[in-house]
């Protein structure tokens, strides 16, 4: 038992130091790489997005989206070339602290294009407001992205309009082209891009006279929706409005239907992912930021770009991530500087900026003004454009 | 408003099943070999895995994905024994448990690598549509009806296994004294491993389940039913096998009903603060039984 410890104490060691030197020659690579990206004509920027985890779709999109842009461009602004540093936040918001920390203490990037949802972007923005990083989420709607109780947090930028105006364009959609009277409402409780869609939709829809049967809440976790459903059906209302992410609303949609609800879905840009269960969600209706049917030339010509390097039509995130990018490279072009400070006028002051998502000011607190889209599901795997609501 | 509370319990009984699935597997090592197995939830997890692969990849009827699953799961679970729990069966009983835990985190995220299963959701195509049945005004789904015969077949088999076998006989003597045991001739290292093989057996069984009940799985999902599962496993009496799907049933119902007439956002809160009761009141589970210390 002894000489069996004392090997498996050895072993350890072992283990222990092969990790350290693995480590250390990690380290090492990325000091040469900092050496070789100090030169002045040289501006790094960072993407962040989950790569991995239960959003994936998104991050591949977003980092496809960004890269494009920099592409596009030849990988230069003006007198410098622009080099991408990519990192994973598995869309978890310890995670993504964790590499946002990476990419501006090491990798000293000038600005971040990213991340995706809400839950992560909102503490990676303190961060990058504290240390004086641009930085510009695609796709991050909730309102505390930008502004921390009142407080503008003057380096950081949005692509997308926020939460209050999709909850707020799904209750008008419901109530004026659906003509729907009754809505209930199914929300994750532990997620700030849930609940400001939730609360949003409730107050828009009962303000324009429509009547919310159910607002109910699960946590992350949860599987069984068995007993909320249950309550929703003996209510029968027309809508029901799920503002989670693709994964969780097919397996709400799945079971709402086995328990007989019979009402239109409908949701926010969560859905928009290939990975949505559309055979469960077919006729449902989501508000988003773009549609790849949009007949408008800049559209048109995204689509063509992208589906040439990447062989798929662009989802939203991937549009986003697009005009993010690009508006994060004109701020720097109209800067013509790497301070990170003339960066942020410059991207603060962006007046009808062409997107492939419409044109884009930014008003007080870096939220873009533009119109929204409402798509609608089908069985077939598709998104079918249905109109677009304006502010 | 009668029909919505009949509804609503068969809703609790769906997922009070499901916990016992995992429940009886619990229990039964902890009876043995008094370990509470943390990684009972991720064996749980692999089973979920094996069998989707099975029944949609590999083109196996649905019984022998089933069957694939808890052959993979009980290797898997002696394999977990040999390795985490054996070399620490007479170190401190807090050895062996952080050594569960570990063995836990271990299969989550090495299921979460790129080449194992992947750290992303995957949708799950099921075998079969589910069915309903209306009987009397009350819907009941096939899904519903063979996770019940299942659980009741683990508990008959469990039963028979301990009560009515030379396996079985070893078994309670194990739990009883080891030392005791080896002098009247039982192979306690192998009781062991065969008490490993057929608890994780039955979780793979339960994993293959629920990934049929609620069509999604990805390397974290056995976590929270596990932590579930253990919650019901202690509030029926933890060791004591029909404990385990009364206390099931009981965590169950109560989720089920708190969120259905209270609020969905209390569920856990008041699910598990009734286990802390029933501790307070009955230290040893509903079922247990205070044995005299001693001396």
């Amino acid at each position: 038992m002894r000489v069996r410890s004392k090997w498996f104490a050895v072993l350890m060691v072992l283990i222990l130091s092969v990790a350290l030197a693995a480590t250390g020659c990690g380290g090492k690579k990325e000091g040469e790489q900092k050496a070789a990206g100090t030169d002045d004509k040289t501006i790094k920027i960072g993407i962040l997005a989950p790569l991995t985890g239960d959003v994936k779709t998104f991050g591949e999109s977003t980092v496809n989206g960004a890269k494009l842009a920099v592409e596009q461009r030849g990988g230069k602004v003006g007198d410098f070339s622009i080099v991408v540093v990519p990192a994973d936040d598995r869309n978890d918001p310890t995670e993504a602290v964790n590499v946002a920390t990476k990419l501006i203490s090491q990798d000293k990037v000038v600005g971040i294009v990213g991340s995706v949802t809400s839950k992560t972007t909102i503490p990676v923005s303190k961060l990058a407001n504290d240390n004086k990083v641009v930085m510009i989420s695609g796709t991050a709607t909730n309102e505390k992205v930008t502004v921390d109780e009142g407080k503008r947090k003057e380096f950081v930028f949005r692509a997308c309009f926020i939460d209050p105006f999709q909850g707020k364009v799904a209750a008008k959609f419901a109530l004026e082209n659906l003509k729907k009277k009754t809505a209930a409402v199914l929300y994750d409780q532990g997620n700030d891009y849930t609940i400001g869609l939730a609360n949003n939709f409730k107050e828009n829809f009962t303000k324009g006279g429509g009547t919310i049967t159910d607002f109910l809440a699960y946590s992350k976790d949860d599987t069984d929706f068995s007993a909320v459903l249950t309550n929703i059906a003996k209510k029968n209302p027309e809508v029901l409005f799920l503002p989670d992410y693709y994964q969780k609303v097919s397996l709400i949609g799945k079971q709402a239907r086995a328990k007989g609800i019979n009402a239109v879905f409908i949701g926010g840009d969560g859905w928009d992912s290939s990975d949505l269960d559309y055979k469960t969600m077919d006729g449902g209706y989501f508000t988003n930021h773009y549609s790849a049917d949009d007949p408008s030339p800049q559209v048109k010509k995204f689509v063509e770009d992208y589906k040439a390097k990447y062989g798929k039509t662009p989802d939203a995130l991937a549009a986003l991530a697009y005009d993010a990018c690009s508006l994060l490279l004109n701020a720097i072009q109209t800067a013509n500087s790497k301070d990170p400070v003339k960066i942020k006028d410059a991207m603060q002051a962006t007046k009808d900026f062409q997107t492939v998502s419409g044109k884009v000011t930014f008003d007080k607190d870096g939220n873009p003004i533009k119109a929204a889209t409402i798509l609608q599901v089908k069985a077939d795997g598709k998104q079918a454009f249905v109109t677009t609501v304006s502010p | 408003m009668d029909h919505l509370i009949v509804d609503q319990i068969i809703n609790g009984l769906q997922l009070g099943f499901m916990y016992a699935l995992i429940a009886l597997g619990y229990t039964m090592v902890y009876g043995v070999v008094k370990l509470i197995n943390f990684a009972h939830g991720d064996v749980f997890m692999v089973g979920a895995f094996v069998g989707y692969f099975g029944f949609s990849q590999w083109g196996l009827p649905f019984p022998v994905a089933v069957l694939t699953a808890m052959a993979v799961c009980s290797i898997l679970g002696v394999t977990i024994e040999r390795i985490a729990y054996r070399p620490l069966r007479y170190a401190p009983k807090i050895a062996a448990l952080i050594s569960a835990l570990g063995v836990s985190l271990f299969l989550e995220y090495f299921g979460s690598l790129k080449f194992v299963f992947g750290p992303n959701y995957r949708v799950v195509q099921r075998p079969f549509e589910e069915v309903q049945y209306h009987l009397a005004g009350i819907t009941v789904t096939n899904i519903q009806i063979i996770v019940f015969i299942t659980v009741l077949i683990m508990l008959a088999g469990l039963q028979f296994l301990i009560y009515r076998t030379k396996i079985g006989m070893a078994m309670r003597t194990v739990a009883v004294d080891h030392n005791a045991s080896r002098l009247m001739g039982v192979n306690v290292d192998n009781t062991i491993s065969v008490t490993f093989a057929i608890g994780s057996a039955f979780a793979a069984a339960g994993g293959v389940l629920y990934a049929i009940a609620y069509p999604q799985i990805h390397p974290f999902m056995g976590i929270m039913p596990g932590l579930k599962a253990f919650t019901a496993a202690v509030l029926g009496g933890i060791g004591i096998i029909p404990g385990a799907v009364l206390g099931a049933i009981i965590m169950g119902q109560v989720e089920t009903l708190t969120s259905a007439f209270l609020s969905s956002q209390a569920r856990d809160a008041i699910a598990f603060g009734i286990l802390i009761l029933v501790l307070l009141i009955r230290p040893t589970g509903i079922l247990g039984r205070t044995e005299p210390e001693k001396v």
